[in-house]
């Protein structure tokens, strides 16, 4: 096939560069820029080469922020998507009551992050708020501003209540896909309800569960809003998320170095784990197909 | 082993069933020898796999009861009936090897690992894919993955029946002798009962001790290939089975005479007859002249299917056809055509009726 050659068509992808350009490219070439140099106000700024890269990656605070980050994403994986599953395979599979719990469900997905946060924030509180009160009421002793345990408890119970959905919806969509037949062959097998899991939904869903994980692992990766909206990344710094500590860096202490530098290191890790679970899921697809 | 008794079957897929017309299976009573080999032919939506789905217990009827060897197991869940059932489509389990999808009906059954591989080995023999085995059952092609769905129905020998639904139309033509040939070697190794569905004349005939044709949620037809072919009692049966379908005359039934399109026929019998009467007469029975003498016809067109030719001709505004064997000379001026009364069945109301004299058939 011969091309037709016109030079005048690079002005059609134009629009294109230029906005990718003004939303991606020029923000973070500013952090880079940030990145390698110091400044001491005014407007000045000296060079200071892969210094704050250094810093960054001796910084206990990163470290233990990260670490905080990790176990926070471990645990709401860990709770979400099991719990996700089971809340798909008992759910109605049919019928006005299979729409009224994909709608109910939908709910805490629609809610904004910022509202979550608030109305976490008011119902665990122990003067006002009812889960708060109640608990304080049948002694347990439940203060999310001072103890570490109850305010991790807490982001957690949040996440769950507002992702959980997420997983059950996209679980439930997976196992709506499976043929009849699967589960008749099944019982003509005499196969247990457990193998019945094991060997036909939980291969049937795993594709489907993957993105589930992907998408949760990221977005709890990279949560700020309901956290800080809660707990402000207290007790102390015992809910200080990446997010959190890299806005508390780069807008509360101005230190705009160190910040863009980590907040470099930041995405990266991000990108690198999201071609990891690309990568897997890529692979699960093509022996699928074969 | 079992013999199987449907006593007032019927099941209707709605909530309240009113009329007839709400049944997917209307009532129905009838003994599934043990030890036999039927076919449930039909058209698509008919009720076979209704009915089949009733039997293996996936389904519970609305009405009526299905016994085992006379033990009342209406309500009894699949895994009590220990009934092997084969789909339409292939179900294997994907992350198994085909071994252990062919041991999974054994495996949940508790039975001992030697004597699991000793039936894994010969079923897989017998779908000929002992050299893959040990592979994984995911991204086999569709007709290696209906053998695997057939190999796990056949590989439990003390099942009560074995019931399939359409198992073959995924898989290659000379695949399907071959599987057929198993089954049937199958049949005769073990004497399941054994129900196959299918909406292909020519498997169910080849397959079947006694074929059960099915129309519209009825049997209404249970004999064997030959019974169908030349008695079939009720119209859609002649029109079912054989290919063409039989050819069907509106008639005035007199005593031993039928008046067809203004043409007296002797029928060779007596027959009383009230409603809406016809004659069937299969493609085969059909003799075709030039001379006048017989009902009028007009050759519309000749189909050559190799072995023989399809003459379909016009009889007073309705297409029928005959049967020209090879060699046999189809005459361009042909104005008539005749049939002797052996080959003549009557109808009154789609279903047959027998001449005076003859037994019930």
């Amino acid at each position: 096939m011969n091309k037709t050659v016109n030079q005048k068509a690079w002005f059609l992808i134009l629009p294109v560069l230029v906005l990718v350009a003004f939303s991606a490219v020029i923000p973070l070439m500013t952090v880079v820029n940030y990145s390698v140099q110091d400044t001491f106000g005014n407007n000045q700024f000296f060079w200071a080469g892969l210094d704050w890269f250094d810093d960054m990656l001796h910084s206990e605070r990163m470290w233990n922020a990260l670490g905080r980050q990790l176990m926070f994403s471990g645990i709401i994986l860990a709770i979400q998507i099991p719990l996700g599953i089971f809340v798909a395979l008992n759910m109605p599979k049919k019928g006005f009551w299979s729409s009224f719990c994909l709608v109910v469900m939908s709910l805490p997905l629609l809610i904004p992050w910022n509202v979550v946060g608030t109305i976490w924030q008011i119902f665990g509180r122990v003067d006002i708020g009812l889960l708060g009160y109640t608990l304080d009421a049948i002694g347990i002793d439940y203060n999310y501003t001072q103890n570490t345990l109850a305010a991790w408890i807490t982001v957690i119970v949040m996440d769950v209540w507002h992702w959980t959905s997420l997983v059950a919806l996209l679980a439930f969509a997976g196992l709506r896909s499976i043929p009849d037949a699967y589960y008749q062959a099944a019982k003509i097998d005499q196969a247990s309800r457990w193998a019945v899991f094991r060997f036909i939904e939980l291969p049937k869903i795993a594709g489907v569960l993957m993105i589930a994980i992907l998408l949760r692992f990221m977005d709890s990766f990279m949560i700020y809003t309901e956290p800080f909206v809660v707990t402000g990344g207290g007790p102390g710094n015992a809910t200080t998320f990446l997010s959190i500590d890299l806005v508390k860096m780069a807008l509360g202490q101005f230190d705009l170095g160190p910040a863009a530098a980590f907040s470099l290191m930041y995405f990266l890790t991000i990108m690198a784990i999201s071609w990891v679970f690309y990568t897997v899921m890529t692979t699960i697809d093509k022996r699928e197909g074969k | 082993m079992a013999k199987i008794t449907l006593d007032n079957l019927a099941h209707s897929y709605l909530p309240a069933p009113k009329t007839e017309d709400d049944f997917a299976l209307k009532e129905l009573n009838h003994d599934w020898t043990d030890g036999e080999a039927y076919a449930l032919l039909g058209a698509s939506g008919c009720g076979k796999s209704t009915l089949l789905n009733i039997i293996s217990g996936l389904l519970i009827p609305s009405q009526g009861r299905v016994l085992f060897d006379d033990k009342d197991v209406t309500t009894a869940p699949t895994a009590d009936r220990n009934i092997a059932q084969v789909f339409q489509f292939p179900v294997v389990y994907d992350t198994m090897t085909v071994r252990e999808n062919l041991a999974f009906p054994l495996k949940n059954r508790g039975m001992d690992a030697a004597e699991i591989k000793r039936l894994v080995q010969k079923v897989g023999a017998m779908i000929d894919m002992e050299s893959q085995l040990d592979r994984k059952a995911r991204g086999l092609t569709a007709d290696a993955k209906q053998k695997i769905s057939l190999g796990r129905g056949m590989v439990r020998e003390d099942v009560n029946a074995l019931l399939f639904d359409e198992p073959l139309t995924v898989i290659d033509p000379h695949m399907k002798w071959e599987l057929r040939t198993q089954l049937k070697k199958l049949h005769s190794d073990f004497g399941h009962t054994m129900i196959y569905v299918t909406h292909d004349q020519t498997e169910a005939l080849t397959f079947a001790d006694k074929v059960v044709v099915m129309h519209d949620g009825r049997v209404v037809q249970i004999g064997t290939p030959q019974e169908l072919f030349e008695r079939p009692a009720h119209t859609f049966v002649g029109y079912f089975i054989g290919s063409p379908g039989m050819n069907l005359f509106d008639a005035e039934i007199d005593g031993t005479q039928a008046k067809i399109a203004g043409t007296t026929v002797d029928l060779g019998a007596g027959y009383v007859a009230a409603g809406k009467t016809q004659i069937g007469v299969r493609p085969e029975f059909i003799r075709l002249g030039s001379n006048g003498a017989g009902i009028p016809a007009t050759i519309k067109r000749i189909e050559d299917v190799g072995r023989h030719r399809i003459v379909r001709l016009d009889v007073a505004g309705t297409e029928i056809s005959a049967i020209a064997a090879e060699g046999e000379a189809v005459a361009s001026d042909t104005n008539c055509i005749t049939f002797a009364p052996e080959g003549v069945n009557v109808y009154v109301n789609d279903w047959r009726i027998a001449a005076s004299g003859e037994g019930a058939s």
